[in-house]
């Protein structure tokens, strides 16, 4: 019985291929082939393989704090000739929102594009700046429709954005991914060392305000980094170098003292 | 009944225009700002159909994404050049529904609205520009818009010089507010002065001769 079945199975296959070569050629000439679609144990396996370039993407991580937001992204070694300042990770969508993200560039710098130009599209329709929660809802929907249509893959980049709300100044921090998945959060991290980074902040995290919030991101990266700082009344900054080495020379002294206090090796990330 | 005019100074440039909002015979209001500040270093004053004049507005946020993207602001020619180019093709093309910078302003009749773009660039210094609504664009000294530029471009004929001072040019506009008043029928009341100089731009009087009674006691 089963082998009759097993039969069928193998000339209904091959029925299928040779229509979809047939259909394939006429769709690869519109293409509008579904390529994300689901595996039989229920995964969408671009989305997946799109998190592992995420995972393998700088890592970033933006941390809240009670009238502070604080943005931070690893540097990979910037090679001697590149112009450093022709490479900005850390980005302003509107004057009250910046964005910064994990994962392939190029898409980041497609989605950022969308977003900017939404942010003015709906100042201009609706005449009111766009809070975080609904520029966080577009780019997260721009991400989710990529993974439901035809001939398109979906974006491969994480994207931590932050902002203050325009009418009532709450900051908040906001984390979208390729599946178009967002929620907010009080600190994350994506990219490379995410989780670790993540358990980080977790152990370390308490409500701050102003230097503190800076600090407490940096130690979550504390490598080669570039650190944006947003404020209601600043709108976002970006720390010079010198500034950054001061505070981890801060960092660094905190660490020894506490080191010489516990008189144990530190286990720190 | 609409005037705008303007002129660049020494270092800096202004644009006054006339701030009642009119429907056939009737008054709207008579506060009306019509000079928008576009970015930190650039005027748009713009005249003619009120509902036109939200034109300003698309280039104000088209304006607002090329500095967000490029990280610096458009200059005010580039910025004049692109006003120009919107307004030209609003006249025959039918807009594109996927357009390369911002969503939306569907329109297949030109824009009624005529613009003096004033601003200041870092090492151009001020500049004004002309442009109407059926795209003209010319980079000027002194320009003007409306009934009220009969009046005006004669004033600034007879009085303007290059490089006045901010005093003189005061003292021009006011004597150009004066000729509206007194010899155009329908002169509106009040104006708005605005300047843009190396520190921003920004509104610097108002000229009012009727106040818009806030609430006036229906006795």
């Amino acid at each position: 019985m089963s082998e009759v079945l097993a039969r069928l199975d193998l000339v209904r296959m091959r029925k299928v291929t040779r229509a979809a070569t047939k259909h394939g050629t006429k769709q690869m000439a519109r293409y509008d082939r579904a390529i994300t679609v689901f595996s039989p144990d229920g995964h969408l396996f671009q989305v997946e393989y799109a998190l592992e370039a995420v995972r393998k993407g700088n890592a970033a991580v933006g941390v809240r704090g009670t009238d502070t937001i604080v943005l931070g992204v690893e540097k990979k070694s910037t090679p001697k000739l590149q112009d450093s300042r022709s490479v900005r990770k850390i980005v302003s969508l509107d004057t009250h929102i910046a964005l910064a993200c994990a994962g392939l560039k190029a898409d980041a710098r497609v989605l950022i594009n969308r977003a900017r130009i939404e942010c003015q599209s709906h100042r201009l329709t609706v005449e009111d700046p766009v809070t975080v929660e609904y520029i966080t809802r577009y780019i997260a929907g721009l991400q989710q429709k990529y993974t439901q249509s035809g001939g398109v893959r979906p974006f491969g980049l994480s994207t931590l954005i932050v902002g203050f709300d325009p009418y009532t100044g709450v900051p908040a921090l906001y984390q979208t991914d390729p599946s178009g998945t967002f929620s907010a959060w009080k600190a994350n991290a994506t990219g490379r060392n995410s989780n670790s980074m993540r358990e980080f902040l977790e152990k370390n995290y308490k409500e701050t305000s102003g230097q503190e919030t800076v600090k407490l991101a940096i130690r979550a990266l504390l490598e080669n980094i570039e650190i944006a700082v947003m404020t209601k009344e600043h709108g976002l900054r970006q720390l010079e170098e010198a500034e950054i080495d001061a505070i981890v020379a801060e960092i660094e002294a905190e660490k020894a003292a506490a080191e010489a206090a516990k008189k144990a090796p530190s286990r720190d990330t | 009944m609409e005037c705008v005019f303007g002129m660049v100074g020494d270092g800096f440039a202004l644009v006054a225009a006339d701030t009642s909002a009119v429907h056939s015979i009737l008054v709207h209001k008579s506060n009306e700002d019509k000079v928008m500040i576009l970015d930190s270093h650039k005027l748009l004053g713009a005249s003619g159909e009120a509902g036109d004049r939200s034109f300003t507005e698309y280039i104000q946020k088209n304006v607002h994404v090329y500095e967000f993207r490029n990280g610096i602001p458009l200059t005010t020619a580039a910025t004049a050049n692109f006003t120009r180019c919107e307004l030209a093709l609003a006249l025959r093309k039918v807009r594109p529904s996927c357009p390369v910078h911002i969503v939306f302003l569907v329109s297949q009749n030109p824009y009624f609205v005529n613009i003096l773009l004033a601003g200041y660039d870092k090492n151009i210094g001020p500049s004004l520009y002309y442009i109407d609504y059926i795209a003209t664009l010319h980079k000027v000294d002194k320009g003007a818009f409306g009934y009220g530029s009969y009046f005006t471009l004669s004033m600034m004929d007879r009085h303007y010089k290059s490089g006045m001072s901010l005093e003189e040019a005061i003292d021009l506009v006011d004597k150009c507010i004066i000729e509206i008043r007194s010899r155009l029928v329908v002169a509106p009341p009040n104006f708005v002065i605005k300047i843009v100089d190396k520190d921003g731009a920004r509104e610097y009087a108002w000229r009012e001769s009727i106040k818009d009674a806030a609430g006036v006691s229906a006795a």
